[in-house]
């Protein structure tokens, strides 16, 4: 009896070792990006930081402003929320409510394909494909812009918030549906005047999700955005966040790769707000 | 990815110098740091050079010329690595430069551009922003898109210095990579980029420079003029280990030129 309760309590402290892995991981990771993101900031000054607009880091007088990074960021992720989440939650409702069996396969299988699809290979065939069209289509000299960006991270959110609104949708008790259409109401209302509003925490929950994921994707952003440090444009060269940390580390040095931590901070912390806001919505969606 | 690559790199480095300290006594240790431009090439002159004297252990750190130079100011390396000529006042504090071979930067257009040549104050002109269409240059009623490479790359360094272009280009992209560079001129028929004359291929026009075409032929005569030398910096006064002396002559003799040029550079003996 008393060897069982030895064994269990050892089981139970592997178990909290395992937990407290990930907890320390994320811990090691905050520390480090404050340590080494606040240096450059208190040296450059966090208004000049935030608010600058000129970014030049490797010239003879550098200047860090990353108000043009920070704008890109929110505008690209704006953009792709635009687009990405009408036809996200439009496929969601067909497929968890309209959809036959069969299409419905299909689809759910390609929606969890274009989610294992690695971001590099949507940077890929946006700079061979999405690129050159874009500059054929629009009459601009160079694709490679902020709606290249756009387009990008709208298919790449896609996914998510499919799936996410798919799972919010169907723990809709079908009482709810059953007394709506016993009502007189046709599907369709029922489905956008009774389901929907039902599981609007969850669909919520579906977008924050997919604002992560646009303002924290590097790869295939770098690919398709032109990187030229400018306030952002529509059809312009932009830089995002991610790709102001990813471009410049591999050579940086001195002030430069301090302030590409501080970039990092700033990223951080806007990540942090996003996850705590799907924090909140998840919650409510609990609660109801 | 070339962070990743960079600290795979370095990892792989660090246990190899781990690995330098317990066979000291048999072989001996050459400490290279600098330029990652020169990557390709001291990587393959290190390991010909190992394969030639057992025993001995050669490390390099990618930290960029400047970095390189400080290292050996600073005695923390053997020998320095710098994709460009030591400065007036690099010289006066005692250090050497010991040309080790010369790198062309290729000045690439789509193929469908008319243009097939430019002098060095017009490709100025362009990354400045002073020249816009191709009309101006004899081509196409286009505006010219100027793709380079990102802050702090050896290449960007080498071309903005030797063009007289420094925080001054007006890029419409700057990437990551030479590959990136290529790939994005051979698809927009607009562009204009640099890449180094080693890893140009067919898919990109590779332009004249003042009437002279990039070549090994012409970088070692010097009648291109985008070109860089690599260099070996040494310290004045400073004895070289038995082990980097022996590096420093096997990459400077004729027997290293054919590594060199494996390796895409041109070697000056």
């Amino acid at each position: 009896m008393k060897k069982q309760k030895v064994f269990e309590n050892f089981i139970h402290g592997i178990f909290l070792i395992l937990g407290l892995i990930t907890v320390g991981c994320v811990l090691l990771i905050t520390i480090y990006l404050i340590v080494s993101g606040i240096p450059a900031i208190q040296k450059i000054g966090l208004w000049d930081f935030i608010f600058g607009k000129e970014w030049a880091s490797t010239a003879k007088e550098p200047s860090y402003g990353i108000l043009p990074f920070i704008l890109t960021s929110v505008y690209g992720t704006a953009g792709a929320i635009l687009i990405g989440v009408p036809i996200g939650f439009l496929t969601s409702v067909y497929l968890a409510k309209l959809a036959p069996a069969k299409i419905r396969m299909v689809v759910s299988g390609a929606v969890s394909l274009l989610a294992g699809i690695p971001s590099v290979v949507y940077g890929l065939v946006g700079m061979m494909v999405l690129v050159p069209s874009i500059r054929n289509l629009f009459h601009i000299p160079d694709g490679a812009s902020l709606f290249a960006a756009i387009i990008v991270l709208a298919i790449m959110i896609l996914p998510s918030i499919i799936n996410v609104s798919i799972t919010a949708l169907e723990a809709v008790p079908k009482e709810y549906e059953d007394a709506s259409l016993a009502l007189g109401a046709t599907p369709v209302e029922t489905y956008f005047k009774v389901s929907v509003p039902a599981a609007k925490s969850g669909i919520a929950a579906a977008v924050v999700l997919g604002v992560g994921r646009a303002i924290g994707e590097a790869m295939a952003v770098m690919m398709v955005s032109g990187n030229a440090p400018n306030l952002p444009e529509l059809f312009g060269s932009v830089r995002f966040l991610t790709t102001a940390v990813a471009s410049e580390m591999s050579y940086s040095s001195g002030l430069q790769r301090q302030a590409l931590f501080s970039i990092a901070l700033v990223l951080f912390l806007f990540i942090m707000l996003i996850n705590a806001a799907l924090n909140f919505f998840l919650k409510r969606s609990k609660e109801e | 990815m070339k962070k990743i690559i960079t600290l795979a790199l370095a990892a792989v480095f660090a246990v190899s110098a781990l690995a330098g300290c317990s066979s000291r006594q048999k072989g001996g240790t050459v400490s290279t740091d600098g330029s990652t431009s020169m990557e390709e090439v001291i990587g393959v002159l290190g390991e010909a050079f190992q394969e030639k004297y057992s025993g001995m252990t050669f490390t390099y750190n990618p930290t960029g010329s400047g970095s390189g130079i400080q290292a050996v100011k600073e005695g923390r390396c053997d020998i320095g690595l710098s994709s460009r000529s030591l400065k007036e006042e690099e010289k006066a504090d005692g250090l050497i430069e010991t040309v080790l071979a010369n790198d062309g930067i290729a000045v690439i257009v789509n193929p469908k551009n008319e243009v097939s040549d430019l002098d060095v104050e017009t490709i100025a002109k362009i990354y400045m922003g002073e020249i816009t269409n191709w009309s101006e240059l004899g081509g196409n009623d286009a505006e010219i898109v100027v793709i380079g490479r990102e802050a702090g790359s050896g290449t960007r360094d080498g071309f903005e210095s030797i063009t007289g272009t420094e925080d001054a280009c007006k890029y419409r992209q700057e990437l990551t990579s030479t590959g990136d560079v290529i790939t994005t001129v051979s698809q927009n028929p607009d562009a204009i980029g640099y890449a180094s004359l080693a890893a140009v291929s067919d898919q990109v026009k590779t332009l004249s420079v003042g009437g002279v075409m990039p070549s090994e032929a012409t970088v070692k005569d010097g009648s291109y003029v985008i070109q860089r030398p690599f260099v070996l910096v040494t310290k004045e006064g400073t004895e070289l280990s038995d082990a980097a002396q022996k590096f420093f002559d096997f990459a400077t003799s004729d027997e290293a030129a054919p590594f060199i040029s494996q390796a895409g550079a041109v070697p000056v003996k």
